[in-house]
């Protein structure tokens, strides 16, 4: 029962990761190419991270908490960067697709 | 006393917590060893907290972290529909949210959450510090996404921290 539990979010994990890189390659400019990894990062990662912390905890005698800091760091680093390129590609004024509402000056 | 050693009480629990779950360990000199650089760390660090954080409601500061959650989830699978079956009919588009928070650690806090959520990315603070410029992967209603911000994660933080 529990592999099964485990299977599946580490499916979901792969899943959401894989449609975060789908996103980073197929949308057409740089600004919507950000939100790709900021979602694999957040629930893609997530889902495997309490996949690993659920079985390091049930196979072996220690609690595994190791991930708990994982996904703490994860989410502390993962919206600094995204928001330092989003800062640099406005400064340095990268392409914004012209489907883009309210452009920012450019 | 207990002030001057420990300049921001929050700062050292949160460091002898993480130094623990670091090492994976309750042993006694962990303990002790974690004690040595949560006092220890404030104090080299001091000039980078020159205002006090203060947390008003504690209990709504971990109702907060489970909002984010779930909105994280949502957001997921929202924007992951959207990448997967709607891609050409994307509306992208960048917003100012207006900001009624004053403290810049409730204002940090803010901004990583919109990052942290799918579908949106804070890009600027404007100089004033009167707005965030957020840019969403997809508007359907402008005034509505702005007001989702500003309801679900700014009141919180202002009860918080301002």
């Amino acid at each position: 029962m529990l592999d099964i539990i485990l299977s599946i979010l580490i499916m979901l994990g792969g899943f959401f990761t894989l449609v975060g890189s789908l996103g980073l390659f197929k949308l057409p400019d740089f600004y919507m190419r950000l939100h790709g990894p900021t979602k694999a990062s957040t629930l893609g990662v997530g889902a495997v991270l309490i996949a690993s912390a659920v079985y390091f905890s049930t196979s072996t005698d220690e609690v595994s908490l190791h991930e708990v800091l994982v996904t703490l760091f994860l989410f502390i680093t993962a919206p600094v960067s995204a928001h330092l390129m989003a800062k640099a590609a406005l400064h340095i004024r990268v392409r914004q697709d012209k489907r883009t509402l309210n452009k920012s000056d450019q | 006393m207990l002030r001057k050693v420990f300049p921001h009480p929050l700062l050292s629990v949160s460091l002898w917590l993480i130094w623990l779950l670091l090492n994976n360990t309750v042993s006694f000199g962990h303990m002790v060893l974690g004690a040595l650089l949560a006092t220890f760390i404030p104090w080299f660090t001091s000039s980078f907290w020159q205002e006090k954080v203060q947390i008003h409601k504690p209990w709504l500061l971990v109702k907060f972290v489970a909002i984010v959650i779930y909105e994280i989830l949502v957001a997921n699978v929202v924007v992951a529909k959207l990448i997967l079956t709607r891609q050409e009919k994307l509306q992208p588009g960048f917003l100012h949210v207006p900001l009624e928070l004053k403290s810049p650690v409730a204002i940090g806090l803010l901004a990583n959450t919109i990052s942290l959520t799918p579908g949106t990315v804070t890009c600027d603070l404007a100089e004033d510090e009167k707005s965030l410029l957020i840019h969403a992967l997809h508007i359907e209603d402008a005034e509505a996404t702005v007001a989702d911000i500003k309801n679900q994660f700014e009141k919180p933080l202002k009860e918080i921290f301002d």
